[in-house]
Parts: structure tokens; C-alpha cells; sequence
């Protein structure tokens, strides 16, 4: 039998209401695999055994009185960006080394309130700005399939920990693809919600009218159980969208025989790696063996997308940003004269180069004289981008692409070339932009073996069809049952 | 458009950013090539578009008038790197 730490989260729920194993056994199991693993990978910036192994005792007595919810026990991994009250959230930033939140954000109280144990926080790019967790101020998170390579970014250390079994499920922060680029990188399932859709109460805010929270794991059955928990209401956060959400896990196993699947020329035009373009293939072919029809459908705007998003997320950033000064919490710089020199070397001292050159880029995009060429330009064509999704979704229940251009490349490769790194989101970006969910889930792999994600975009609050769609597929497909050799 | 030193300079002030002669070579160059890339933009039409500042409609929450718990003034400070009594302690701001 395999170790217990390779099991799915519905695997394990469904072996503790048996009493085949207890919420502590398995636990331990997965900080075993962490004491094994985590050298070589970087999935986390802090782990929390102690504290994890009382959470699961605690899940136990639930257990044994019966006081159950689906996911009960079972341990997983929040982002480093999510406020747990004391437990160091650094967002991977030295601005934010020291910092412990006074209080817990909407979706750590959730996942209390499930009984689920937390583990501690995940690696990720520096203020979730990356593409590949090369830029935590901690050190790169590696992919568990190949360690030379980046396991996707920013949500990677939460990507890779569930691949490589150093948590059974996690959440991931999607900014422009965070979620779902780790997630195809590390052939793991991850999908980020409509905006609005989960609570950002209590996460550390990079962009805020493009962040959305996520869950990230190894199927998509997994996936709708903590859509679950996170998805709901919450007066907290001022664009969290009141509205009721369906069990997700009813549509799981659900037929999908007379949907249609848009499939964007703007988005298949771009292919160019042969590994991408013949998984793509085959994953057509699956579908239309369910009896799915698809549409050929023009975004005209898409090819627009990634440049406004890159005016867009760093205005957005240079505005939060600006909440660190050295004065409230975080890291102040030893040296420097007065107030204003205060703020610019600790700024300058805290904020790795990544973060300052968007802070640099947004500050310039927002500043007088530039604001109607960059950033009311890039507003107006988020509008003609969300125009274009919605006149697709006429056509079509949803639309299928890559999640990345290419399979995951070298660690180091794109970090000295900023628009070859933005490049990597080409297909994700345009979600956010128009706030639809998106679900990754593996595709195949490369002829040298590396996961190739496939995305799935619906309609605004439209999740459970993603759910629907991957569901079918996976029970198809074995790619999401294969495991790295770490 | 070529981004000249000073405006780099300019730029890095309102962001609270002191860089480097180095830090400032780089992004100076950076900034030109990203924002080249931006340049497309400028081929859309959008005389007659409405900017688009987020995806979901949004409204304004009320709430009741009630008071509620809120964090505690130790609570509040146990983050900062350095405080006197019940206060933030910055350099002197009035001369």
C-alpha cells in the first residue's frame, strides 16, 4: 500500500471516517515527506509541525464525536501571502521578514472551521510577482519533476507541495496566472475562481481588481471540495459578490455529452512548441469522444492583453505597495536621514528587483502626464477584452487552451529578460483580466518528460462547469495519477 | 519614448525607492523595453470605450451601526520596528 501522504484528500476523508488511519498518522506522514523532500524542492517558507500535529489531534476528537465536515484532518498548505493570526506571512519579501498578522484572514478562519490542518505557508514569487518563484527573497521553489527546472509561479511552492506530496492540497493567490501556471508546471489541478467568488480578507494585496484566492490539488474531486469551504460572501471584503454556490461535488462524474468548447484563434495561432500544440490534440480528441462539439471563435483583443495587464497589475501594485514604509510593521532600514530617506532605503533595502521595477513601472504608468496614455488606455481595453469573453460565451459553455506556452524552462533562464517572463502568462492573463474562473489541470507531458497543463475558461460564476469538464476528462485521462520521482 | 535619467529619478522618489547608479541604469533601460511593448496599445481604437476599473459589478456594502471588536493598541504594535508607549516611533517629521 502506498504511503499516506500520496493519497487525495477525498482518499484520506473517506479513510478517517472509516478509522483506517487518524488525522495525526497522516499528519506525521506528510511532515515525514517534508523531513525527505523539502530540501531539494523549497516549498515552504515556514513549516509549523508542532502546531500542525495539535491541529490533527484536535481533528481527531472532532473525528471520534462525530463533529465532521468533508475535509476534517486532513493537512494542507496556505500561501505565504495569507494572514494566519500568529504565524509569520513574509509574502517571500525581506520588507515583510518579521511579520506576524494579529488576526486571521476570511479563508484560514474557513479552513478552522473545517477542522483542516495547516502546515504552514507556502514559497512564492516576491509579492506573488513572478511567473516562476525565482524571486522569494527565501530562495527559488524547484520543480519536483525536474529540479533544474521552475515549477511555475507565483503560487510554486504551493504548486510543488502538492506534487510532490509535501501537502495533500493547498491555496494558491491568482494574480495573472499564479494559480494555474504553478499548477500546469507541477501537473497538479488548480483553478482560480470568478473575482469575487472567495474571500481576499486577510491576503496581502498585490493587485487588487485582478486577485483572486484559489485552491490548488492532485484532482479536480479535490478541487470542489475546498471550492467547498473558500467560496462564499463575506461583508469583509467590499468586492466579495453576495450569491449562494451549488455543492460543487455534484458535478463531478456528470455527463458532458452536448456541450460546446470554444477554441480561440488568437490562442492557437501562438502555439509553437510541439509538445504544447500535440497535447492540445489529444485533449480535443477526449473531448469529442464525450460527444462534445466545438466553435472556432475570434477574441480580437486578446493579442492586447498581456500589455494592459502589465500597466494594470503594477499601478495596482505601486498603489499597496506604498502601505510599506518602515513605520506600521515590516523591515526599516539602520541608516538614513530623515522621514522621506527613511521610506526610500528601507523600500530600497526590503524590495527585491522584481518588485521594484513594477513599483517603478506603475508609479511611472500613474504619474501626471501618463495616466490617460498608459493606464485609462489599458482600463479601456480591459473593457473591449471582457466584451470579446462575453460574446464567445454566447457561442459556446466554454473555452479550451494551453495554460503556458511551453513547458517549464531553466531556473535563471528568463530572469534577466522581464518581458520573455510576462510572455509565460500569454494565456492566463486575459482571464484575469475579464475576472473569469479558470481551471488548469494536466494535460501529458513533454517528449522529456515535463507537465503540460490544458485550461479551461467559462463564464463568470460558472465554476461548476469547469469542475464538470475536468471531472470528465480526468476520469478519461491518467495524467493527474502519475507522481514525480523525487 | 526614451526614458531619460531624471525621469528615473523622478519616478523613484514618488515610489520611496533610493537606487542605485546601477538600479537606475537598468530600469531605465527595462522600463524602455517594457514600455515599447506597451506601445501597441495605441493601435486600438478606444474613443467611445468606457474604462473597465473591475470585473464584478460593485456595490456599496452597509452595514448595521454596531460596534465590534477591534485589534488592541498591543495587538496593533507587536508588528512594528519601534514604538514608544502606545505609539509608532518615527524620525522627527516638524523641525
Amino acid at each position: 500500500m502506498s504511503a499516506l501522504h500520496e493519497h487525495t484528500a477525498a482518499q484520506l476523508a473517506e479513510m478517517l471516517r472509516k478509522k483506517e488511519a487518524s488525522s495525526v498518522e497522516i499528519t506525521r506522514s506528510v511532515l515525514e515527506r517534508i523531513d525527505a523532500v523539502e530540501e531539494k524542492l523549497g516549498c515552504y517558507v515556514t513549516v509549523s509541525p508542532e502546531e500542525a500535529v495539535k491541529m490533527a489531534e484536535e481533528a481527531d476528537r472532532r473525528l471520534a464525536l462525530g463533529d465532521v465536515k468533508p475535509l476534517t484532518g486532513i493537512p494542507m498548505a496556505i500561501k505565504d501571502n495569507m494572514c494566519r493570526k500568529g504565524h509569520r506571512a513574509t509574502c517571500a519579501s525581506k520588507i515583510l521578514y518579521n511579520f506576524y498578522p494579529p488576526y486571521d484572514s476570511t479563508v484560514v478562519r474557513l479552513l478552522k472551521e473545517e477542522g483542516m490542518v495547516i502546515l504552514g505557508s507556502a514559497n512564492m514569487d516576491e509579492f506573488a510577482m513572478g511567473s516562476s518563484t525565482e524571486t522569494s527573497y527565501w530562495g527559488p521553489t524547484r520543480n519536483p519533476w525536474n529540479v533544474e527546472m521552475i515549477p511555475g509561479g507565483s503560487s510554486g511552492g504551493s504548486a510543488a507541495a502538492v506534487a510532490a506530496g509535501e501537502a495533500v492540497v493547498s491555496l494558491g493567490s491568482d494574480t495573472g496566472g499564479s494559480i494555474r501556471l504553478p499548477a500546469a508546471f507541477c501537473s497538479v489541478s488548480g483553478i482560480k475562481p470568478t473575482y469575487g467568488v472567495v474571500s481576499r480578507y486577510g491576503l496581502v494585496a498585490y493587485a487588487s481588481s485582478l486577485d483572486q484566492i484559489g485552491p490548488i490539488a492532485r484532482d479536480v474531486r479535490d478541487i470542489a471540495l475546498v471550492l467547498n469551504i473558500i467560496c462564499g460572501h463575506d461583508p469583509k471584503d467590499s468586492t466579495s459578490v453576495p450569491r449562494d454556490y451549488p455543492d460543487f461535488t455534484s458535478f463531478l462524474d456528470k455527463p458532458v455529452k452536448g456541450m460546446k468548447i470554444g477554441l480561440p484563434r488568437e490562442f492557437f495561432d501562438k502555439l509553437e512548441d510541439p509538445d504544447v500544440n500535440r497535447v492540445m490534440k489529444e485533449t480535443r480528441e477526449i473531448y469529442q469522444g464525450f460527444g462534445v462539439s466545438f466553435v472556432d471563435l475570434s477574441l480580437p483583443h486578446l493579442d492586447y492583453a498581456l500589455a494592459a495587464y502589465y500597466i494594470i497589475a503594477p499601478s495596482e501594485a505601486s498603489s499597496n505597495l506604498a502601505r510599506y514604509d518602515g513605520v506600521k510593521y515590516g523591515y526599516r532600514a539602520e541608516n538614513f536621514d530623515g522621514m522621506i530617506d527613511m521610506y526610500c532605503q528601507s523600500r530600497a533595502e526590503g524590495f527585491g528587483a522584481e518588485v521594484k521595477r513594477r513599483i517603478m513601472l506603475g508609479t511611472y504608468a500613474l504619474s501626471s502626464g501618463y495616466y490617460d496614455a498608459y493606464y485609462l488606455k489599458a482600463a479601456k481595453i480591459r473593457t473591449l477584452i471582457t466584451n470579446d469573453f462575453r460574446k464567445a460565451f454566447e457561442e459556446c459553455d466554454a473555452i479550451l487552451c494551453p495554460t503556458a506556452p511551453s513547458p517549464p524552462f531553466r531556473i535563471g533562464e528568463k530572469m534577466d529578460d522581464p518581458i520573455q517572463m510576462y510572455l509565460t502568462d500569454v494565456f492566463t492573463i486575459p482571464v484575469n483580466m475579464a475576472g473569469l474562473p479558470g481551471m488548469a489541470i494536466p494535460g501529458g507531458f513533454s517528449s522529456d518528460g515535463l507537465p503540460i497543463g490544458i485550461q479551461l475558461v467559462a463564464s463568470h460564476f460558472e465554476e461548476a462547469r469547469l469542475v464538470q469538464l475536468s471531472s470528465a476528462f480526468q476520469n478519461e485521462t491518467d495524467h493527474h495519477l502519475k507522481r514525480p520521482s523525487l | 519614448m526614451k526614458i531619460t535619467a531624471e525621469q528615473v529619478e523622478y519616478v523613484a522618489l514618488l515610489g520611496r525607492l533610493a537606487l542605485t547608479p546601477e538600479e537606475k541604469k537598468k530600469y531605465s533601460a527595462q522600463l524602455d523595453d517594457i514600455l515599447k511593448y506597451m506601445d501597441m496599445l495605441a493601435e486600438v481604437p478606444t474613443d467611445d470605450v468606457e474604462p473597465l476599473a473591475g470585473p464584478v459589478k460593485l456595490f456599496t456594502p452597509l452595514r448595521e451601526d454596531k460596534v465590534e471588536p477591534s485589534l488592541s493598541v498591543e495587538d496593533a504594535l507587536r508588528n512594528a520596528p519601534a514604538v514608544t508607549g502606545s505609539s509608532l516611533r518615527v524620525p522627527k517629521v516638524i523641525e
